[in-house]
C-alpha cells in the first residue's frame, strides 16, 4: 500500500462523513482505489464510522463485487447471463479454467490470471461474450479460447 | 439557472435539428444538411462504436464538412445483433456490422458522393429486391416506441436535445396546472402497471405514498437490473437519463418528495456515466435544486450503486442496500410507502414504469391507455436474447403475441432450428412453450400460463437446449443469488438444486418428480421476499410444459443432448478416415488409434468436452 492511496483513501471517508449510509460507499471508493479491500482498509473503514468489524466484512462478503483477495493481473470475466449461456458460455469457462487449471473466482498461482464468471454484462448481442481487463471479446467460441489465452501470454 | 422562457427557447431553437432526423424529413435553412446518428449503446460500444463516432467526426472536419453534417452518439437503436449501428438522416439509410475504419468509405461514397454504401448497409429487402428502410424493416415494423422514443434518437449526453423532445415539459405541465391528486388521479386512470416485474398499479403506489403521514418523503427508481440477459432499464439510462430524472421530478411532486435516490447497477458504467452527465446538466439548468425551474419546489436526486446483488432489486432489499447495508429484504408490512429508505415514506419505481411517466402526464392517461390490452395497458419493453437472428431491444403494444415477436421482429430462430420455448422473467418467470406461441402477452396471460411478465428479458430456446439444463442454470443463479435470510429460500432452493441435479445425472426416479413439484410449492408459499417466492418457477413451468424430458433423464436419456453425464461421444466408423485429428486435439488422451484406421473414444476417461466432435474433418463423431 502506497502512502498515495492512503492518502486518496482519507480523502474519500472525509468526503463521506455527512453522508446518510455511508459504509458501502466507502468500501465501493476503497476499493477502486485498491484493487480489493485487504482486513487493514476495513477495519479503518469500521473505525471512521463506528461500526463493528463485522458489518463491514459482512457487507464486503454480500455483495459478489467485492474482493478480498488481491486480484491477478489480467481479469478473465466470462458472462454467464441467460443470453450467453444458452449459446455455450458454459464451455468457454471450463476451458479457461481447465487450460489455466483455476476455478472461476481464484487467481492462478502465480498471480497472473484472475478467472471470474460475471452476471450479464449487458451485450447480449455479442453474446457469448468475455472481457479481458476490460476489452470485450463477442462470439466467443471454445476455440478462442486457445487465441485468447496466446494473446495475453506473449504479452 | 434558466428560466422558463430561456428553456422553451432552447426547445424551439433545436426541434428542427430533432425532427429532421427522420427519414425523408425535409432540411430547413440553417440546419445540418444530414445527421450520422452512432448507436452509443453497451452492445455497439463494446464494438468500437466510440472509435467510429471518433472517425466520422475527424474525416469530416477534414473535409470541413462538419458544420453541415452533424454526428450524434446516441443510446441503443435495439438491433444489438446488427451492431455496431448508424443511421444517415433523412435518408434513412442503415448501416449494420460496422468496423471503425467504414467510416471513411462512409463519408467519401455516401455524405460527399451522394451514394449509399451498399456493402455496409442492412440487407433486408422487400419483395422488389429493394434494400428497405430502417422503419419498414421486420424488425421495426411491429414496434411502437413510448418508453424508447428518444434512444437512438436524441444525444443523452446533451441536456438541450432532450428539452427539444418537449422535456422537462410534463414536470412544468404537472406543477403548473395540476394538483398533487390529479397527477395521481392521472397515472391511475392511464391503467400503468409497474414494470420491474409484479405489476402492481404505479397510480396506487404514487397514492400510498401521498397519504402516508411525514413531512420528509423520498422517491426512488430500482435501476438495479440484475435478471441475465435483460437489459432494458440499461438502455433507457443510457439512451435517455433525463426522462427518467423527469419522472422522477414529477413523482416527487406527486407524492410531496424532495429527495431522490436512483439505486442502480455498478455493472452499467456506461449508464452510470450519462445519469452522472444528466443530473449534472440539470443542476445546471436549474431544473434540479432548491428553486426547480422557478416554480419554488425543490427536489434533487442522487445516484447510489449496486455492488452486485441480485436480491437489491427486491423493493426492501434496495431499501437496505441503498443505506449502504447488506442488501437483505425486509418484512412487509410495513411497505416502503410507509417506511422506506431511512425509515421515511419512499415511493419505488423501476426504470421502464418512470420511462413512461412524462408521455402519460403530455398526452393523458387515455392516450396512453388506448394501447394495450384490457388489464395491461401501453407497451412493454423486452430484451429478445437467446436462439434469435435479431437479438435485441424491444418495444411492442401490449397484447402483441409472443409469434409476433419471436418471428416476425426476432426473425427465428439462427440455423433452421426449430423453436422449443421462450423464457421471460429471468429466474423468476417461466417458459412458454412452443405450443402457446400464439399468446397476446400480457401481464395476467403471462401468470395464467406459470409464466411472468418480468422485468422483460426474453430468451429463446430452440430444440439443442435442454430445459432440465435451463431450470438448472436459472436455479443455480438464484440459489447463489439468496441472501441467506429466510430458511425456505436458503435451503429449500439448495435442496432443490440438488434434486434436479440428480435429474440431469440420470439418477433421480419418477417419484423424485413428484418430491420436487411439492417443495416448490412449499419454497414458494414459505419465503419472505420475491426472490424466494418466484425461484421454483423456472423447475415448476419446465415440469408443467416438458415433464417428458425430466422422464427422460430419469431414463438415462438426455433428449438434447446437452447434460453431460447422460451424452457418450461415439466414433462412426463408416466416416472415420483416420486422420488422427481428434486424438490430437484431445485434452485427456481418450482416443486412440493409428493413422488411417478408425479412431476409438474411451468413455472413461472422456470428460465430454466435445473438442473431438467440432474438429472431426468428416462428422464422424456425434453424442
Amino acid at each position: 500500500m502506497t502512502d498515495e492511496k492512503d492518502m486518496q483513501f482519507a480523502a474519500v471517508l472525509e468526503s463521506l462523513k455527512d453522508v446518510p449510509g455511508p459504509v458501502m460507499m466507502a468500501m465501493q471508493k476503497a476499493q477502486d482505489i485498491y484493487g480489493y479491500l485487504p482486513l487493514e482498509v476495513q477495519l479503518k473503514i469500521a473505525d471512521y464510522f463506528g461500526v463493528p468489524l463485522s458489518t463491514v466484512y459482512g457487507i464486503a462478503t454480500f455483495y459478489s463485487q467485492f474482493r478480498l483477495e488481491q486480484p491477478g493481473q489480467i481479469k478473465i470475466a466470462v458472462c454467464l447471463g441467460t443470453a450467453c449461456y444458452v449459446k455455450g458460455s458454459g464451455g468457454v469457462i471450463d476451458k479457461f479454467s481447465r487450460l489455466l487449471s483455476v476455478e472461476p473466482g481464484h487467481t492462478t498461482s502465480d498471480g497472473r490470471f484472475t478467472l471470474e464468471a460475471t452476471r450479464c454484462i449487458g451485450c447480449c448481442g455479442l453474446a457469448p461474450v468475455l472481457t479481458v481487463n476490460g476489452e470485450v471479446y463477442g462470439k466467443v467460441t471454445e476455440d478462442s479460447v486457445d487465441e485468447i489465452l496466446a494473446k495475453y501470454n506473449e504479452a | 439557472m434558466k428560466t422558463l422562457q430561456q428553456l422553451q427557447e432552447i426547445r424551439d431553437r433545436l426541434k428542427p435539428m430533432i425532427t429532421e432526423r427522420a427519414e425523408g424529413a425535409k432540411v430547413s435553412a440553417g440546419q445540418p444538411r444530414k445527421s450520422i446518428l452512432v448507436c452509443g449503446g453497451t452492445g455497439c460500444t463494446s464494438g468500437n462504436s466510440k472509435i467510429l463516432h471518433d472517425n466520422f467526426i475527424a474525416l469530416l472536419k477534414e473535409h470541413g464538412l462538419q458544420d453541415e453534417v452533424k454526428v450524434i452518439m446516441t443510446g441503443c437503436f435495439g438491433l444489438c445483433s446488427k451492431g455496431p449501428i448508424a443511421v444517415v438522416y433523412p435518408d434513412g439509410s442503415f448501416y449494420t456490422h460496422l468496423k471503425p475504419d467504414d467510416a471513411k468509405e462512409i463519408v467519401e461514397q455516401h455524405i460527399i458522393g451522394g451514394t449509399p454504401v451498399e456493402r455496409l448497409l442492412h440487407a433486408e429487402k422487400d419483395i422488389h429486391g429493394q434494400l428497405k428502410s430502417i422503419n419498414d424493416t421486420d424488425f421495426y415494423r411491429s414496434q411502437r416506441r413510448v418508453v424508447l422514443r428518444n434512444c437512438g434518437v436524441i444525444d443523452p449526453e446533451n441536456i438541450d436535445e432532450y428539452l427539444a423532445t418537449d422535456g422537462y415539459k410534463a414536470y412544468e405541465k404537472a406543477v403548473t396546472t395540476m394538483t398533487q391528486q390529479q397527477v395521481i388521479d392521472e397515472i391511475k386512470k392511464s391503467g400503468l402497471r409497474g414494470r420491474g416485474g409484479a405489476g402492481f398499479s404505479t397510480g396506487m403506489k404514487w397514492q400510498f405514498t401521498h397519504d402516508a403521514p411525514g413531512t420528509e418523503k423520498y422517491v426512488a427508481c430500482n435501476a438495479d437490473e440484475g435478471d441475465p440477459g435483460a437489459f432494458m432499464d440499461r438502455s433507457l439510462l443510457e439512451g435517455d437519463p433525463h426522462a427518467v430524472i423527469e419522472a422522477m421530478m414529477i413523482a416527487g411532486y406527486a407524492v410531496g418528495a424532495e429527495h431522490g435516490v436512483i439505486y442502480v447497477r455498478a455493472e452499467y458504467p456506461i449508464a452510470v456515466h450519462r445519469l452522472e452527465v444528466a443530473i449534472g446538466q440539470a443542476r445546471e439548468y436549474g431544473i434540479l435544486g432548491d428553486n426547480v425551474m422557478g416554480l419554488g419546489k425543490k427536489f434533487d436526486l442522487e445516484l447510489r450503486l449496486g455492488a452486485g446483488a441480485f436480491v437489491c432489486g427486491e423493493e426492501t432489499a434496495l431499501l437496505n442496500s441503498a443505506e449502504g447495508k447488506r442488501g437483505e429484504p425486509r418484512q412487509r408490512p410495513p411497505f416502503p410507502a410507509v417506511k422506506g429508505l431511512f425509515g421515511k415514506p419512499t415511493l419505488i419505481n423501476n426504470v421502464e414504469t418512470y420511462g413512461n411517466i412524462t408521455q402519460i402526464i403530455l398526452n393523458g392517461a387515455d392516450w396512453f391507455a388506448s394501447v394495450g390490452t384490457e388489464k395491461s395497458k401501453g407497451t412493454k419493453v423486452f430484451a429478445l436474447g437467446g436462439k434469435l437472428e435479431n437479438v435485441g431491444l424491444v418495444e411492442i403494444p401490449m397484447g402483441t403475441t409472443l409469434r409476433t415477436i419471436v418471428e416476425d421482429i426476432g426473425g427465428g430462430c439462427p440455423n433452421g432450428k426449430k423453436f422449443k420455448a421462450a423464457q421471460t422473467g429471468g429466474p423468476s418467470g417461466g417458459c412458454i412453450p412452443s405450443s402457446l406461441i400464439d399468446t397476446p402477452i400480457d401481464y395476467d396471460n403471462l401468470m395464467a400460463i406459470g409464466s411472468m411478465m418480468g422485468s422483460g428479458g426474453l430468451i429463446v430456446m430452440d430444440e439443442d437446449n435442454c430445459m432440465v439444463d435451463i431450470a438448472k442454470f436459472f436455479l443455480e443463479f438464484t440459489v447463489d443469488e439468496s441472501c441467506g435470510k429466510c430458511t425456505p429460500c436458503r435451503i429449500g432452493n439448495k435442496r432443490l438444486l440438488e434434486m434436479l441435479d440428480k435429474v440431469t445425472k440420470g439418477e433421480a426416479t419418477l417419484e423424485d418428480l413428484d418430491k420436487m413439484e411439492e417443495l416448490c410449492y412449499y419454497i414458494k408459499d414459505n419465503s419472505l421476499c420475491g426472490l424466494g417466492q418466484t425461484a421454483p418457477n423456472p423447475v415448476l413451468s419446465t415440469l408443467r410444459y416438458f415433464r417428458d424430458e425430466y422422464e427422460a433423464h430419469c431414463n438415462g436419456k438426455c433428449p438434447a443432448g446437452v447434460c453431460k453425464a447422460l451424452v457418450s461421444y461415439k466414433v462412426d466408423p463408416d466416416k472415420c478416415i483416420g486422420c488422427t485429428i481428434c486424438a490430437r486435439n484431445c485434452p485427456v488422451k481418450a482416443i486412440s488409434g493409428t493413422v488411417k484406421q478408425t479412431h476409438t473414444i474411451d468413455p472413461k476417461k472422456c470428460i465430454k468436452c466435445g473438442v473431438c466432435a467440432s474438429k472431426c474433418p468428416k462428422g464422424a463423431i456425434s453424442k
